[in-house]
C-alpha cells in the first residue's frame, strides 16, 4: 500500500499521508491541531466556515485544510503569521454577527466558538453595528434553539441527509438573511435527532431537558452503556453532586461510533420520576407501609418459603444486567424455583431445543454495513435499534439490497431493493415463499419437518428475488427482528430462516429487542437452560406458561407485568390472583403496587455496576455513577443478600465483577458460538387462518422499559404519542370507518379505545397498534383476531 | 374523521403543471431530478401567483425531493414570491445605469401613484411593487422596469402613467 502514501510536512513535521486525505485529516491524526466549525470527520466536506485556513508552501492564498488534498511534497503552516492572520479574520467575521454573551448561553464552556475565539480572537470588538437577529423556532421537545448564535456552519443539515437520512433542517434564505432551520413549524423526526446537538459547534442547538440546569465544568463524566436497544451504545453520563444531568455519545468505531440514539440521550430523564421507589415497602391489609431493607427481605424470602417451589413464578427483565439476572436465575433455582424467563414478550417457546446459546446477530456491528444483501424479517430496525439501521443505511447507500418482510413499511431511510408489507399470518406464507425458491434454486428437497408448511408457500417474483439477492450477495444476512420473535409461529419463522440461510449462504442472526436479551441468555434466565447454556434436568415453565397457569407466587425483576409482558391483561390477572408478589424495581407505578405484596427498590443502570451483552455478544461492563435515591441498592447487591437470608451458599459476593467472572468462568477459553437451527423433532404448521382482522405491531419505541415510559421529554415527541389504531385507506374502506376520529377495538374480551388513523404502510387485512404503552395496555397480546367498531 | 398519514401531496398540482414539471424532468438524467426544482417552482408560480408551503411541498412530493430543499430553493431566489402578491409585478431597475438617470424619481412615483411602498401589494390586489430588483441588462434604454414580462425603457412618470393605466 506504499504507493498510496504521499510524503508531506506539516509545521516542519515530515508525514505520511493516505494519498486524497485532506490536510485536516492528516494533521488531526498527527496531533497538530487546526482550528474548524464545520468540518466533521463522519460528514462530508462543506469548506464554508473558512476557519481552518492555513498556509500552504507554493499556494498564492491561504488553503481551508479540509478541503485541501495532500500532494507529495506539500508543506503546510498552521500557525505560520500569514495563516494566523488567515484564521485570526475569519474569527473576526464569524464573531460580528455572533452574540458575545457567552454567561448567558447553555453552551457556555463546552463551545468550540467559545475555545476558538479565545485562541484566536481579539479582547475587543472592532464591530459597533447592529447585529443579526433570528427568531428562535420550535423544532420539538428534545432540542432548544437559539439561532441568532447560528454560524452556518450546517453540520446539521448535513447530519440529517448523510446520516440520518432524513433532511428536516436546512439553509433558507440568501446572504444576510439565510437562516438554518425547517422554515415550516415543525418538530424533527428523526429517531436520531439529539446528535445534532453535539454536532452543534456554537449555542444555536442545546438540549432542551438539561438546557440551564449545569454548567459545564461542573459536570462529573462518567462512561456507561445505554440500557435500551440492544446496540448497547457507548455513552457518558454527566452527573452533578451525584445526580445525572445528561447522557451523551461516546465514541466507540465498532459500536456506535459517534452517535446515539434520542431515546439512549434522553431516557435519562426517567430516573427521577415522581413514583421512583426510594425505599422498601410491605402490604399490610391492603396498605404500602414504608419498612426497612430486614423487614421487607425477611419478607420476601417468607413469602416465597412459604410457597411451594413450584408454584412461584419469576418474570425477569432483559433490560436487568447480566449479574442481576444470573444471580436472580441462582437464587431462585436454589430455591428450587425452576419457572423463570425474561422473554416476556416473546410469542412462541416451541421447539425449544433449537433455540440458539443467545440471540446472536449473525455478525459484528460494524460488518453490518459491509452487507451486500440483507433480509429483515419482523424489524422496524429504523426504530427499534437506530444504529443498526445507520449501518445498514450504509450499506443500502453503497448498493447492497435491504429488504424486508413486515407488516408495515416502516419507511427505513434508505432504499429498499424489495419489501412484502402482509398481516403477520401472511409474513409465513410469503417467508415460505423465499424459503421455498431457495430450495428450488440451490436443487434442494424441502426438509421433512417444513414440508408442509412449504406446500402453501406464496412464491412471487419478489420472493423470488429476494432469494436471489441473498444467493448472489458476497455477504448476505437474514436478521430476524422483536417482531419474529413476538409472533406466534416465531420458531416456524426461525425454521425458515434457517432453510433461507443454508441455501442462500446467508447469516442467520438475530436483532433482540431489549440491551441485555443476549446476556440474560448467557446468565441462564430461561427455562430451559442453566448459565452459559447449561442443559437442565427439568425445565420450568416458559413466560407465558407461567401466566396461563397462573402461580400462587410471582418475583419480579425491574417488570412492569401489565405493559412489559406480552399479555399484559393476563399477567395482571394472574399476579392479582396470586397469593404472594415480591418486586425488585425501580419504579412502583400504581399498577405494580396493586399486584405486588413487597417491593424492594433497586437501582437503575445508571446506579449500578453490571454488564450488558450486546447483540453482537460483545460484553460491556460499566460502573454506577450516582448513588441510587434514598435507601435503593444496586439489584446484584439485593438478589446477594436475598441469597443469604435464605441460608443459601455461594452468595457471598464482594463485587459485582465477581459475580461476571463467575458466569464468565463457565464458558471455558471457547466463547464461539453459531445461529445453526435444528430442524429435527416436530413437524411445523401453519395456524388456522384468521378470516377477519388481524393485530399486528411491535412495542413502541418509548415503551420499551420501565425507564423510557417515565422520560418526559420523549413521550411528548411524536413517537412518544403514536398510541392509535392504524389502518390502511382501503381496510378503512372496507369497514366503512372512513368518518370517524375514534374506535374501539375488542380483542379476546378485551377493549380499548384508540384513535383511527388511517396510513397506507400498513398491510391489508391487519389493525397496526403499538404496545407498551398505557392507551393499549388493556389489550391481549400483539396478534391474534381483533375488531375495530366504529365510536 | 380519521387522522390521516397519506394524503399524496401532489395531487395540488393539475395536468397542466405537471406536463409542464415533466417536460423539465426529461431535460435531466433520472438521477438528478432535483435539476428539475427551479423550473417546476417556475411553472407553479406563474399558474397559482406565488409558491404557498402546500404548492411547494407538492413540487416536493411530485420531483421526489426533501420538502426542505424546496423551500431552500424558493427562498433563496428573489424571483420566486413566498407570499400572495398583486396581479401585475412591476420591477423598477435601480442599479446604477438606471439609478443616475433618475430609477428613484420612478420608484417614487409609482409608490405615490399606487399608495404603496416597494414590496408591497395594492389593497385590490392589482399590483405588486417589487422591492429590489437589479440590473435587467438594459442600460442603453435606462431608466426602465419590468412588468409581467416586459420590459418598457426609457421611462418617465408620464410613460409609467401610460402603461400602468394599459392594464387590467
Amino acid at each position: 500500500m506504499s504507493e498510496d502514501l504521499v510524503n508531506i510536512e506539516i509545521d516542519g513535521v515530515p508525514l505520511r499521508a493516505r494519498k486524497g486525505a485532506m490536510l485536516i485529516e492528516v494533521a488531526d491524526e498527527a496531533g497538530l491541531r487546526i482550528p474548524r466549525f464545520c468540518y466533521h470527520r463522519k460528514l462530508s466536506v462543506a469548506a464554508n466556515c473558512r476557519m481552518c485556513l492555513v498556509e500552504v508552501e507554493k499556494a498564492p492564498k491561504p488553503l481551508p485544510a479540509c478541503a485541501t488534498p495532500v500532494m507529495d511534497g506539500m508543506k503546510a503552516y498552521t500557525h505560520s503569521p500569514r495563516a494566523l492572520a488567515a484564521q485570526k479574520g475569519t474569527m473576526e467575521f464569524l464573531l460580528i454577527n455572533h452574540p458575545l454573551d457567552c454567561p448567558i448561553c447553555d453552551q457556555g464552556g463546552e463551545c468550540e466558538l467559545q475555545d476558538v475565539a479565545m485562541g484566536y480572537g481579539e479582547s475587543v470588538s472592532r464591530y459597533s453595528e447592529a447585529k443579526r437577529v433570528v427568531k428562535d423556532k420550535d423544532i420539538g421537545p428534545l432540542i432548544a434553539t437559539e439561532m441568532t448564535r447560528c454560524i452556518h456552519c450546517t453540520r446539521c443539515v448535513r447530519f440529517g441527509e448523510e446520516i440520518a437520512g432524513i433532511r428536516e433542517l436546512g439553509a433558507t434564505g440568501r446572504g444576510e438573511f439565510m437562516q438554518i432551520g425547517t422554515f415550516i413549524e415543525k418538530s424533527l423526526t428523526s429517531e436520531m435527532s439529539g446528535n445534532v446537538i453535539d454536532l452543534c459547534p456554537v449555542g444555536a442547538l442545546t438540549a432542551k431537558p438539561s438546557r440551564y440546569t449545569a454548567r459545564p465544568w461542573e459536570l462529573i463524566q462518567h462512561p456507561s452503556v445505554a440500557p435500551h436497544d440492544s446496540i448497547g451504545s457507548n455513552i457518558f453520563l454527566h452527573t452533578r453532586e451525584g445526580r445525572v444531568m445528561r447522557a451523551v455519545p461516546r465514541d466507540n468505531e465498532s459500536v456506535n461510533e459517534t452517535w446515539i440514539s434520542d431515546r439512549d440521550r434522553f431516557s435519562y430523564t426517567g430516573l427521577y420520576a415522581p413514583d421512583r421507589l426510594a425505599g422498601p415497602m410491605v402490604k399490610e391489609n391492603g396498605k404500602w407501609i414504608d419498612t426497612d431493607w430486614e423487614t421487607a427481605l425477611t419478607r420476601a424470602v417468607d413469602g416465597l418459603r412459604g410457597t411451594a417451589p413450584a408454584e412461584i413464578g419469576a418474570l425477569l427483565s432483559p433490560h436487568a444486567t447480566l449479574e442481576e439476572l444470573y444471580l436472580a436465575q441462582k437464587f431462585l433455582r436454589a430455591m428450587g424455583v425452576l419457572n423463570l424467563d425474561h422473554r416476556l414478550r416473546q410469542g412462541d417457546f416451541s421447539h425449544a431445543d433449537a433455540d440458539p446459546l443467545f440471540p446472536y446477530l449473525g455478525l459484528s456491528i460494524e460488518a453490518l454495513e459491509k452487507l451486500d444483501a440483507a433480509l429483515l424479517v419482523g424489524s422496524n430496525v429504523r426504530k427499534e435499534q437506530p444504529i443498526a439501521h445507520h449501518r445498514l443505511r450504509k450499506a443500502a447507500l453503497a448498493g447492497g439490497a435491504v429488504m424486508a418482510i413486515n407488516t408495515r413499511d416502516y419507511g427505513f431511510a434508505f432504499p429498499m431493493a424489495g419489501q412484502v408489507i402482509v398481516d403477520p399470518q401472511a409474513m409465513l406464507r410469503h417467508l415460505a415463499g423465499v424459503a421455498a425458491a431457495a430450495l428450488r434454486a440451490a436443487g434442494a428437497q424441502a426438509p421433512a419437518a417444513l414440508a408442509g408448511v412449504l406446500s402453501e408457500a406464496e412464491t412471487g417474483d419478489v420472493e423470488q428475488a429476494m432469494a436471489g439477492a441473498l444467493r448472489d450477495a458476497g455477504s448476505a444476512a437474514i436478521l430476524m427482528g422483536s417482531q419474529a420473535s413476538a409472533h406466534p409461529q416465531a420458531s416456524l419463522i426461525r425454521a425458515l430462516c434457517a432453510v433461507i440461510a443454508e441455501h442462500t449462504g446467508a447469516i442467520p442472526g438475530y436483532l433482540p429487542e431489549a440491551a441485555n436479551s443476549a446476556g440474560a441468555w448467557l446468565a441462564g434466565a430461561v427455562p430451559h437452560r442453566g448459565p452459559a447454556g447449561a442443559p437442565l434436568e427439568s425445565p420450568g415453565l416458559d413466560a407465558a406458561a407461567m401466566l396461563e397457569k397462573p402461580r400462587q407466587a410471582y418475583v419480579l425483576l425491574g417488570v412492569e407485568p401489565h405493559l412489559d409482558c406480552a399479555d399484559g391483561p393476563r399477567a395482571r390477572a394472574a399476579l392479582e390472583a396470586a397469593g404472594f408478589v415480591v418486586a425488585l424495581s425501580a419504579f412502583a407505578s400504581n399498577a405494580l403496587k396493586d399486584v405486588a405484596d413487597v417491593l424492594l427498590p433497586v437501582a437503575t443502570f445508571a446506579e449500578t455496576s453490571g454488564t450488558f451483552v450486546n447483540a453482537e455478544g460483545r460484553w460491556q461492563s460499566f460502573k454506577g455513577v450516582a448513588p441510587p435515591p434514598g435507601d435503593a441498592r444496586p439489584g446484584w447487591k439485593v438478589v446477594r443478600v436475598l441469597g443469604t437470608m435464605a441460608g443459601l451458599p455461594g452468595f457471598d459476593y464482594v463485587s459485582s465483577e465477581q459475580v461476571r467472572d463467575e458466569l464468565k468462568a463457565r464458558f471455558g477459553e471457547d466463547m464461539a458460538f453459531h445461529n445453526r437451527v435444528s430442524l429435527e423433532g416436530e413437524a411445523f404448521d401453519l395456524p388456522p387462518r384468521i378470516t377477519g382482522l388481524q393485530r399486528a405491531g411491535g412495542v413502541a419505541i418509548h415503551g420499551l422499559d420501565p425507564l423510557v415510559r417515565r422520560a418526559e421529554p420523549l413521550q411528548a415527541t411524536a413517537d412518544g404519542r403514536q398510541a392509535g389504531a392504524y389502518i390502511c385507506e382501503a381496510q378503512a374502506r372496507a369497514l366503512d370507518l372512513t368518518g370517524t376520529g375514534r374506535v374501539l377495538v375488542r380483542q379476546g374480551g378485551h377493549t380499548a379505545h384508540l384513535d383511527l388513523v388511517i396510513d397506507n404502510s400498513v398491510a391489508m387485512g391487519c389493525v397496526w397498534i403499538p404496545a407498551g404503552m398505557a392507551q393499549t395496555a388493556s389489550l391481549g397480546p400483539p396478534h391474534g383476531a381483533v375488531e375495530l367498531q366504529k365510536l | 374523521m380519521p387522522k390521516t398519514r397519506n394524503e399524496n401531496k401532489a395531487d395540488l398540482l393539475n395536468e397542466h403543471l405537471r406536463a409542464e414539471i415533466d417536460d423539465w424532468l426529461r431535460r435531466f438524467p433520472d438521477d438528478r431530478r432535483e435539476s428539475a426544482v427551479l423550473g417546476a417552482l417556475r411553472a407553479v408560480q406563474h399558474e397559482h401567483g406565488y409558491l404557498s408551503t402546500e404548492l411547494m411541498d407538492a413540487v416536493a412530493a411530485y420531483i421526489d425531493m426533501p420538502e426542505i430543499a424546496v423551500y431552500e430553493v424558493a427562498s433563496f431566489y428573489s424571483m420566486y414570491e413566498l407570499k400572495p402578491v398583486g396581479r401585475h409585478t412591476i420591477a423598477v431597475c435601480t442599479n446604477i445605469s438606471c439609478m443616475l438617470r433618475g430609477s428613484d424619481r420612478i420608484v417614487e412615483h409609482i409608490e405615490n401613484r399606487l399608495g404603496i411602498r416597494t414590496g408591497e401589494s395594492t389593497p385590490d390586489g392589482k399590483f405588486y411593487l417589487k422591492r429590489e430588483e437589479e440590473c435587467l441588462a438594459a442600460c442603453c434604454g435606462a431608466p426602465m422596469m419590468q412588468v409581467d414580462h416586459v420590459y418598457h425603457e426609457h421611462l418617465t412618470p408620464e410613460r409609467v402613467d401610460e402603461i400602468l393605466d394599459r392594464l387590467e
